[in-house]
């Protein structure tokens, strides 16, 4: 019997919705309050996986921008960069455990406003949220541990720009280490993904945080540049685009500020023969299809040494076919919604060049909702390194297969891109792993396994993936001046 | 001099001049432009110079990039032991460097402590280069069955403009953490002092720097700001505090593929010019996760 096409007969197992509580409107949230402005600008924010408005965000002007700059240079004047490091740290493991308590709302509303599986929001995004406020909370008072012969001190107001592919961890990712370090921050969410980031507000609000060390405005990416171009602005951390990243690290060149970007990747994932095969498969699998590919790090290029590239193809294929795509809130989904329409017409527009560009599509052939945005599975074989799809991110669920012969081969090949921010590798051979991940040109590199984030592990790009670090120790001192 | 020329019998010797080229991929050639310029010291000109050209950049960072690799395989030890024999080279020559600060400008009790300053200073770098690791690494406690650990790699290319003020010192003091790491770099010369510049180039061939390494080009920021800034293949920039408008430019062409700029305002004489710190300024960190097998759950005992 082959189990290739056949169906996982599993009943539905949806998260509930009925705890959740979403406003119909959210204002932004300067100094500690929730404001509403007058001009009443907003824009909707859907469900990805039915179209279904799930709430009104306000569309902030250069006028909430200033209020909330303004806010966050009181909140740092004020008690916050006075306040000791022990009581910092303090604030911020509230948050934590605040967000530990309501993790179960928290991965609802990021799986219904981002169309991420709850698999993953529940047992990825939103511990490790809690987990990354709980390691800096406990740095707070210890910097001077950090740094041999150095005097660490705040930098002063950070300007925080989030995308929308891990909307809370990402929002996580910036606020602790800014705050643990004696930083204020005004951060604004991706305008698809606004939710959590907002809820996280709620928390902070409930928390007792001062007015003002956090202040988070909404709406699209006008909004971030006057947040990174604010001349009071000290600080300048941004995850998101290459392209983008480029327009920041320019529009502040002629200022002193601080500037950790986080940008994109085409990581290699590297099979060679000597591999456990099945591990390597669903290690090929989490790489690329964990959260429906929109993840920065994603392993985009496969390489396949030649020899097992029959074998390691047809079992990648059929464990494609147990994927299970659909409803992001079903405990048993693997592939959740695409984030937008525009993030999918992209994708498709990517496969469409793939095609052309003479590579062997296939997909699988699972059943799509008739709502919403989905894109099955892809996999292109016969992937020239001149593709495209394997040049450029594509950020969706579409791998590109290579092959190679020799390790000379493929790690000329695994670096022969501008990006630089992860690398896989798959072999049972100790001294060929380090070989290789010393060789990667890549910022982070798993052996035999991908896709692990923790809140002590530096994150972070070489050549056009980003500079700085997030995460770990290192994650520090892209908040702190000496 | 005149005296001793006076007493000897023989004729007054012709001084023989030095001609002052550039440092490329260990081989000292004339500006491809055949183009020079003449810096001026209290009316006196300095010499003729070469003016470099957007190709000596270009050549300049082929060069560099084709060292990279291998310089950064070798063992830090190694590089330890490079640097030292750089400083080595260095003392053994102060009194040429002496003299051509004071032609340069330089009065002569700074230009001592300058020389002998940055002979110190390639001896402590060349003491950093197998200790940097240890201090910047960290072996990361995560929440997993994998071991994670973070080290520091070089950066790559790295594009150096070179103090204006401090042609020795200032030259010495970013060349040596670039390279500790196992970078290699392009310099720019300071424009009105280029001469320390190029006989330091005649140290590091006679170092075992290996060709490529350090390059050195004699030449004007304005004019070549875009070329090197701009250069796809560059990956970082060190600058020693240009004036602000050099720098926005620099740091606007830097955007094009994410360079990282770091820029200094440092006084080169003072102790706080020279940290480990500059050596990490120029490295990447890099994380790799290892899964630990899980066999048992006793643990290990005594």
């Amino acid at each position: 019997m082959t189990r290739k096409n056949s169906k996982w007969d599993l009943s539905p197992a949806p998260e509930g919705t009925g705890h959740i509580s979403l406003k119909e409107h959210y204002g932004v949230f300067i100094n500690g309050e929730f404001q509403t402005p007058d001009h009443g600008n907003r824009f909707q924010s859907i469900n990805p996986a039915t179209g279904e408005v799930l709430a009104e965000i306000t569309e902030s002007s250069s006028q909430e921008v200033e209020q909330a700059v303004a806010a966050a240079r009181a909140a740092y004047d004020g008690e916050w960069s006075k306040m000791g490091g022990r009581e910092r740290g303090k604030y911020l493991y509230r948050l934590a455990r605040m967000v530990q308590e309501r993790s179960r709302e928290f991965a609802v509303i990021e799986s219904l406003d981002g169309g991420k599986p709850i698999r993953e929001s529940r047992d990825v995004d939103v511990p490790l949220a809690a987990a990354h406020l709980f390691y800096y909370a406990g740095w707070a008072d210890k910097l001077n541990y950090a740094f041999p012969n150095r005097i660490p001190r705040a930098i002063g107001v950070a300007g925080q720009v989030i995308p929308w592919n891990f909307p809370l961890l990402m929002a996580a990712w910036k606020i602790a280490p800014a705050l643990a370090t004696g930083n204020t921050v005004v951060l604004k969410p991706a305008e698809t993904t606004s939710l959590t980031a907002l809820k996280l507000a709620e928390l902070i609000q409930e928390a007792g945080f001062p007015p003002g060390v956090v202040n988070i405005v909404t709406g699209h990416g006008d909004v971030g540049a006057a947040i990174v171009n604010h001349e009071d602005v000290d600080k300048v951390a941004f995850t998101g685009s290459t392209e983008v990243g480029k327009l920041i690290q320019k529009s502040i060149a002629g200022t002193n500020k601080r500037c950790t970007l986080e940008l994109g990747g085409k990581a290699a994932n590297i099979v060679f023969d000597d591999a456990a095969i099945d591990q390597a498969v669903e290690g090929i699998v989490n790489g690329i299809y964990f959260n429906q590919g929109h993840v920065c790090c994603a392993g985009s290029r496969l390489f396949v040494q030649e020899s097992i590239h029959d074998e390691l193809i047809e079992k990648l294929k059929h464990r494609m076919g147990t994927l299970i795509v659909g409803d992001p809130l079903d405990k048993n989904t693997d592939v959740g919604a695409i984030n937008s329409q525009q993030q999918l017409s992209t994708i498709e527009q990517y496969i469409e060049v793939g095609k052309q560009e003479g590579a062997e599509f296939y997909q699988t052939d699972c059943d799509l909702p008739s709502d919403g945005f989905w894109c099955r599975p892809t996999l292109f074989t016969d992937v020239a390194q001149s593709n495209r799809i394997a040049q450029e991110e594509i950020f969706g669920p579409v791998l590109a297969v290579q092959t190679f012969r020799t390790v000379a081969e493929v790690i000329k090949k695994a670096n022969n891109t501008p990006y630089g921010l992860s690398a896989g590798v798959w072999t049972d051979k100790g001294s060929k792993i380090f070989n290789m991940t010393s060789q990667m040109k890549a910022g982070v590199v798993w052996a035999n396994t991908y896709n692990l984030f923790d809140p002590t592990s530096p994150f972070g790009g070489f050549k056009e993936s980003g500079f700085g670090r997030e995460g770990g120790l290192h994650g520090l001192s892209a908040y702190l001046d000496f | 001099m005149e005296e001793s020329n006076k007493n000897s019998s023989k004729s007054e010797r012709l001084e023989v001049l030095k001609t002052y080229k550039m440092y490329i991929d260990g081989k000292f050639p004339r500006t491809e432009s055949a183009r020079y310029y003449q810096p001026m010291v209290n009316g006196l000109s300095l010499g003729n110079v070469c003016l470099a050209s957007r190709k000596d950049v270009r050549n300049a960072v082929v060069a560099a990039r084709s060292a990279q690799a291998a310089w950064a395989r070798r063992t830090a030890y190694n590089r330890a032991q490079i640097l030292y024999r750089i400083g080595e080279m260095l003392e053994g020559r102060s009194q040429q460097f002496l003299d051509e600060l004071v032609r340069q400008g330089v009065d002569k009790e700074t230009a001592e402590k300058q020389v002998a300053e940055s002979i110190d200073r390639l001896i402590y770098y060349a003491g950093w280069c197998d200790k940097y690791q240890q201090l910047f690494s960290s072996v990361n406690p995560v929440a997993s069955s994998h071991f994670n650990f973070s080290t520091l790699e070089p950066v790559g290319v790295v594009f150096t403009v070179a103090s204006r003020t401090c042609p020795l010192l200032g030259l010495v003091s970013l060349i040596a953490p670039v390279i500790a790491s196992g970078n290699t770099c392009v310099v720019l010369a300071s424009e009105t002092c280029p001469l320390s510049a190029i006989t330091f180039a005649e140290v590091l061939a006679t170092s075992d720097v290996p060709g490529g390494v350090v390059n050195i080009l004699t030449g004007r920021i304005e004019e070549l700001t875009e070329h090197f800034s701009r250069h796809l293949d560059v990956n970082a920039i060190a600058c020693d505090r240009l004036d602000s408008e050099v720098n926005t430019k620099i740091k606007e062409f830097a955007a094009e593929n994410i360079k990282r700029v770091k820029t200094y305002h440092q006084d080169w004489s003072t102790d706080a010019a020279a940290s480990p710190y500059f050596i990490q300024d120029f490295c990447e960190v890099k994380t790799t996760w290892h899964p630990i097998e899980q066999i048992t759950e006793s643990g290990a005992s005594y």
